[in-house]
């Protein structure tokens, strides 16, 4: 902590502030830095010890070039550990220190109190020091040039992970009943030849022969068990343990897999975690911080937070407007059964119960949801049509990008298919005998967006780096099934032929 | 050294295809040094972006925020994903030199002869406790009262009011400095005869703009000057150098007639150093022709020029035949050649009429 007097004591005050309001955060550790320092600790992604990459340099690089063309400059970073180190840029006004504080405070509460990030872990600035220790031992060991490549190819496959295995049991055994003895088995399917004497038996069936065709047996049977034996998502987990890799990669693919588990529930929680924080900052300055000289200045900071761009969708204002939208209509007691099947639109414009349960409802939400789970529960189709929610898309005769539908029924599906598995293919591996040759299977559950192609492609040759036997991946192009190969040295398609459910196929 | 410099500079050398040639098609290059009007262009900002399994364009489309009603257009259309992200702002040329001479890493010119021509500079880089208040150095003012109050004793931590007296006024003041005066003339010369196309004139066009901004960085005074030949040579002003529409033949010889005619009247070597910069697709009159442009070169242009290159930007008609002439006869220390495919070579062929420094 090394803040100005005068910060110390707005951070006192902001603190008191944010406890009254029922705020819930460990100890939050705040430093003040320069821009280019900020800009370094947002490069490594709040973790200034991470292990060396040039990826880090092309954010910083990139960071540092927006700031000193005056394009963005980031405000404040806030970490998810405990206690919570939060990072405020020097160069920001006092109503703007105010500001950042209180939803620094937001970020805090919300990451100890929302349950996605339950399994994360609060020491992760000493492990990833670790990793950081350990990929430049690495780097010693094998040299730069071969660690930075294999490294690329894990991340290339960052993705492969399975977020929700952080919150539920994937009991193999349980879904696939007793293992079958292999063993037993193929010693009940050894055939012997028949004996008229018996001192001829360990000349005719000598016991060798017995033993080494029971053993081939068994091998075979255990060939054709399915391996995986159930399709997992976790890629990387798989790798890790059946792959042939030497012990430095295994250790760089553990750590690449690590670390993208600790940052899985904060890319399932952008949209409400940006909306929690604003919404208590908000809540704080307008209710106690701001002082009365600077509420201009705020509201122009606060509005040009939650400004949009045409196509996109800014986090910031579309969790802050949902929790306002919970709050109020908590207050007004407009939810459940009675309200929704209510259609006169005066009766529920002015819907008032007296309820006052807003802030308790707020605090529930941001305990429980994910971004996905947030939209699906509370953006209501009133919400969709007041803030002006569209999709937008290609108009097929100019080429130009306008707004197709606004249709609050269109909407709110499309929008919540863009937060399925936080936005990405959800790829599994499916086989990793394919045609018993050691091939890698993989397929994507088509849900009719296509992949990119030539990253695919790459990317199935990272796999390939990594598990040294062909790889296969199995997706669709405008619905019809294609399988697309790496054997080492060349590429393959393959058609599959129309998609089996007509309605991915129609998508 | 920041640990982040590190991974900064492992990233430019990646960039710069030094480290990992395999990631290099990853790489994307923004707008990299394309003029926009006046002064503004897009910084470059190379990213590489890793591949991974991830959607495709989405036709374009997705969910939006914001006024509008079904057919309202929405704004441009993004980067083709988060990875690229071209900016564009406001660069002088000063600083478009420096992107050019640190991404093609160009040595500095060293000027030829007139050391001996020298000038006094004034450079504002000293401290005065007189001057003008619009001179006064705030930050210095302001030390020297807070060191004079704690000294005094009048200083209070609680309230660190800290007031400057006269006496602590600290003003900006100049320096002279002599620096050695160099001047240089750039001449350019090119074939606008029937066979070059509007994409050759913009590839020369876009070469152009680049030599002039590097050598316009190194030295204090430059004077350009514009050849345009086909069978016969004149002289034109920028603007029609670069969008007249010849055709005709090919004389080279009477290009270079016309250019050292101009050096002699107007920019005596001892004084000036002078660049030449050739562009053509490459096609001769005639072999007599040839022979006496070779001559020309070897007798007139080269001793008086600090470097004299030749860029065969290439063309649906052009034979080519001039660079292999100038190749066997020169050397490529005395004479620069470049061959330049399309606009991507543009870069490549700065760097080796460049490199030498000279």
């Amino acid at each position: 902590m090394n803040l100005t007097p005068e910060l110390v004591r707005l951070e006192a005050e902001a603190r008191a502030a944010a406890i009254e309001l029922g705020l819930d955060f460990p100890q939050v550790v705040f430093e003040l830095v320069a821009a280019d320092q900020l800009n370094m600790i947002a490069a490594y992604g709040g973790f200034p010890v991470r292990y060396p990459h040039w990826r880090f340099g092309m954010e910083f690089q990139r960071l540092q070039k927006q700031y000193e063309y005056g394009l963005g400059k980031i405000y404040e970073l806030v970490i998810n550990t405990d206690p919570c180190y939060a990072y405020l840029m020097n160069s920001n006004t006092l109503m703007e220190q105010k500001l950042v504080m209180a939803h620094v405070f937001g970020h805090a509460d919300f990451f100890r109190n929302n349950m996605w990030f339950e399994p994360t872990d609060r020491r992760m600035v000493d492990v990833m020091a670790n990793h950081g220790t350990r990929v430049r031992r690495h780097v010693d060991r094998q040299g730069s040039e071969k660690v930075e490549e294999f490294l690329d190819a894990c991340l290339s496959l960052e993705n492969l992970i399975d977020p929700m295995s952080l919150y539920v049991r994937r009991s193999v055994d349980e879904v696939r009943g007793p293992e079958m003895d292999e063993d037993r088995v193929a010693a009940g399917q050894v055939r012997r030849f028949p004996v008229q004497r018996r001192y001829m038996e360990p000349f005719i069936n000598p016991r060798e022969a017995l033993e080494k065709e029971r053993a081939e047996l068994a091998e075979a049977l255990k060939a054709r068990r399915p391996f995986p034996a159930q399709p997992t998502q976790d890629v990387l987990e798989f790798l890790l343990r059946h792959a042939p890799l030497a012990d430095w990669q295994v250790d760089c693919l553990d750590i690449v897999r690590e670390e993208a588990y600790y940052f899985a529930p904060q890319a399932m929680t952008k949209i409400i975690n940006e909306g929690w924080a604003s919404f208590i900052h908000s809540r704080l300055m307008t209710t106690k911080l701001v002082a009365q000289g600077e509420i201009i200045n705020y509201a122009d900071k606060h509005s040009s937070t939650l400004a949009t761009q045409p196509g996109r969708i800014n986090p910031y204002r579309l969790g802050y407007n949902l929790f306002c939208d919970i709050e109020d209509r908590w207050n007004r007691g407009a939810h459940g059964r009675e309200w929704r099947e209510c259609d006169d639109y005066a009766k529920r414009r002015t819907w008032d119960t007296g309820a006052m349960k807003g802030l308790e409802k707020v605090f529930e939400v941001r305990r429980i949801h994910s971004d996905q789970s947030f939209l699906d529960a509370f953006l209501t189709h009133e919400f969709i049509e007041r803030h002006e929610l569209y999709i937008f898309g290609r108009d097929p005769r100019t080429g130009k990008r306008v707004i197709l539908d606004k249709d609050p029924a269109t909407v709110k599906p499309k929008l919540l298919n863009q937060f399925t598995n936080m936005g990405q293919p959800i790829i599994e591996l499916v086989d990793a005998n394919f045609e018993n040759r050691g091939e890698l299977y993989l397929r994507h559950i088509y849900e009719g967006t296509d992949l990119r192609e030539d990253f695919a492609r790459q990317t199935i040759r990272s796999l390939h780096t990594i598990w040294t036997r062909p790889v296969n991946l199995e997706t669709a192009i405008e619905g019809k099934g294609v399988l697309w190969t790496f054997d080492g040295t060349e590429e393959h398609t393959r058609d599959l032929g129309p998609l089996r459910d007509p309605h991915l196929a129609g998508a | 050294m920041r640990r982040v410099d590190q991974d900064v500079n492992r990233f430019r050398r990646i960039v710069k295809g030094q480290i990992r040639k395999n990631l290099r098609k990853f790489v994307s290059h923004g707008e990299m040094l394309t003029r926009k009007g006046g002064k503004v262009v897009a910084v470059p900002l190379p990213e590489i972006t890793l591949p991974r399994f991830t959607f495709g364009d989405r036709g374009g489309g997705g969910v939006g925020q914001g006024e509008g009603q079904p057919g309202d257009e929405v704004g441009q259309d993004p980067g083709e994903d988060e990875g690229e992200h071209p900016l564009e702002v406001d660069v002088s040329m000063e600083e478009l030199a420096q992107i050019l001479g640190e991404a093609l890493e160009l040595p500095h010119i060293e000027p030829r002869g007139q050391q001996n021509v020298e000038t006094d500079t004034h450079r504002y880089r000293s401290i005065r406790r007189t001057g003008p208040r619009s001179l006064r150095h705030f930050k210095r003012t302001y030390k020297r009262a807070l060191i004079r109050q704690i000294i005094s004793g009048d200083y209070d931590a609680d309230d660190p009011l800290v007031t400057p007296r006269r006496e602590d006024e600290r003003f900006r003041s100049f320096d002279i400095t002599r620096v050695p005066e160099s001047s240089a003339a750039i001449l350019y010369m090119m074939d606008v005869s029937g066979s070059m196309g509007a994409e050759q004139k913009e590839i020369v066009r876009n070469a152009a703009f680049w030599l002039d901004a590097w050598i316009q960085s190194q030295y204090r005074n430059v004077a350009t000057r514009y050849i345009v030949h086909d069978a016969s040579a004149r002289e034109v002003d920028r603007h029609s150098f670069f969008h007249l529409k010849e055709s005709g033949g090919t004389k080279i010889s009477s290009a270079y007639r016309l250019a050292n005619d101009i050096i002699d009247k107007d920019y005596p070597p001892d004084q000036w150093n002078v660049y030449c910069f050739q562009f053509s697709d490459g096609d001769n009159w005639s072999g007599g022709d040839t022979a006496l442009c070779l001559r020309l070169l070897e007798e007139e242009l080269l001793p008086k020029s600090n470097q004299f290159a030749y860029g065969q930007v290439k063309s649906a008609y052009g034979s080519g035949q001039f660079k292999h002439d100038l190749d066997q006869k020169f050397d490529s220390e005395d004479l620069v050649t470049c061959e330049i495919q399309d606009r991507d070579a543009i870069l490549d062929c700065l760097r080796e009429f460049l490199r030498r420094g000279r």
